[in-house]
């Protein structure tokens, strides 16, 4: 079957670990009423319009598709969030911070299919900073630029990441028989 | 394919609310996937799974024929499929690994870690296998070389069946602290496995960990 990776490597493709993530939980704020769905893979709803509601990824991505939802950025994919997290990967070179396990599967879904909802939370922020309503006439320009600053910020924090577990690995190789890949936590508190 | 839906089965379900049975077979496909040997299998909860998804086929059959809302039929459309790949991947994950090490897997205890139904294919695929070697070459290899499990009659054991590597390093992540555990033999390494922190180990020290449930590899 496409997508399935070589099992002999035992190494998940990208088309897996991409399903793995949209498992994922996110905030989405429906455009229509429905009832409970009673899924296999659990029970969600029941949506009301402009209430927020949690449900997988996947679930999230088909709906805002038929543009029945937006789809809520989770709140580790703002510049600021992601700056401070950055920072801290490099100040640190023994441990990661704290992000979502699938963090970039989902910020590639969320770029893909909802990059107006990630504009989004910028306009709301700017709302709130200037106090009136000029950010409505933001211009479409440095809204992109936003996108591109969070799509790079998670390139670079990747980046870092990588680095560590690649001097982590030359490391261990044929020195010990276990380290601790992550210090902290890889869930991220909401 | 089809096997008995029993009332137990369903009790088991209800009684496992909190964690779905898609997010114990995407944690048993997980670990399948990333153990190096076969894993016990998850019979019980195939069988819920199979059982659920039958459900739903029938619900959005008759939803489709009722002509109620699309939407609501497409997304649990779309949550069938996801459930049927899990389960499907699941499933070919194992047969891979024991066409793989067929021979080594019927002549081990692992053999009780298969479904009956895989216990089928495997002896068949051990036939085929046997068989085909049997004619293409064995059977032109000078006497003393025509065996098919030993490099010749001098070998003492059977030393062309291929083994699962234990000794790869796994990525793992304990559900619960697990507290200092004991690598090797002789205690010289320890580590403190930690709830939800990743590790880099490997496979054969934390075997037991992953076969009692207590760790998921990743």
């Amino acid at each position: 079957m496409a997508g399935q990776s070589d099992p002999h490597l035992s190494v998940f493709s990208p088309p897996e670990v991409e399903f793995l993530a949209e498992d994922e939980k996110v905030e989405i704020i429906p455009k229509f009423s429905l009832g409970s769905l009673h899924m296999i893979c659990g029970d969600f709803g029941p949506f009301r319009p402009n209430i927020a509601s949690e449900v997988p990824l996947w679930l999230a991505v088909a709906l805002k598709e038929r543009g029945k939802c937006d789809i809520r950025a989770p709140d580790w994919m703002s510049v600021d969030k992601l700056m401070q997290i950055l920072e801290a990967e490099r100040e640190s070179p023994r441990e990661f911070q704290p992000l979502p396990f699938h963090y970039i599967e989902i910020s590639k879904l969320l770029f893909k299919h909802a990059h107006d909802n990630i504009q989004d939370i910028y306009m709301v922020s700017i709302k709130c900073t200037n106090a009136s309503c000029t950010a409505i006439y933001i211009s479409l320009f440095s809204l992109s630029v936003m996108i591109i600053q969070v799509r790079s910020l998670i390139e670079d924090i990747r980046d870092v990441r990588f680095h560590k577990v690649e001097t982590g690995l030359q490391m261990i190789s044929g020195r010990t028989h276990a380290v601790k890949a992550l210090q902290k936590k890889v869930t991220f508190p909401t | 394919m089809s096997g008995p839906w029993s009332e137990e089965a369903e009790e088991d379900a209800s009684s496992l609310a909190g964690t779905t049975d898609v997010e114990l077979i995407k944690r048993a496909w997980r670990n399948e996937k990333a153990a190096p040997e076969i894993l016990q299998f998850e019979g019980p909860l195939v069988l819920r799974v199979r059982e659920q998804i039958q459900l739903l086929e029938e619900t959005v059959e008759e939803s489709t024929e009722n002509g109620s809302n699309d939407l609501v039929v497409s997304l649990y459309q779309m949550d069938l499929d996801r459930t049927l790949f899990l389960l499907r991947s699941y499933l070919r994950i194992r047969l891979q690994k024991i066409e793989k090490y067929m021979i080594h897997i019927s002549k081990t205890n692992l053999w009780n870690r298969l479904s009956e139904q895989e216990k089928k294919f495997t002896k068949r695929c051990t036939e085929i296998m046997e068989k085909l070697l049997e004619q293409s070459v064995l059977a032109r290899l000078p006497y003393g070389y025509e065996s098919f499990l030993k490099q010749s009659i001098s070998s003492e054991e059977d030393d062309m069946v291929p083994e699962p590597q234990l000794d790869t390093f796994v990525f793992c992540k304990a559900k619960d602290a697990v507290g200092a555990f004991q690598l090797d033999d002789s205690g010289d390494e320890i580590v403190d496995l930690v709830a939800d922190d990743l590790y880099v180990i490997r496979y054969k020290s934390i075997k037991g960990l992953v076969e009692a449930g207590q760790i998921d590899l990743v």
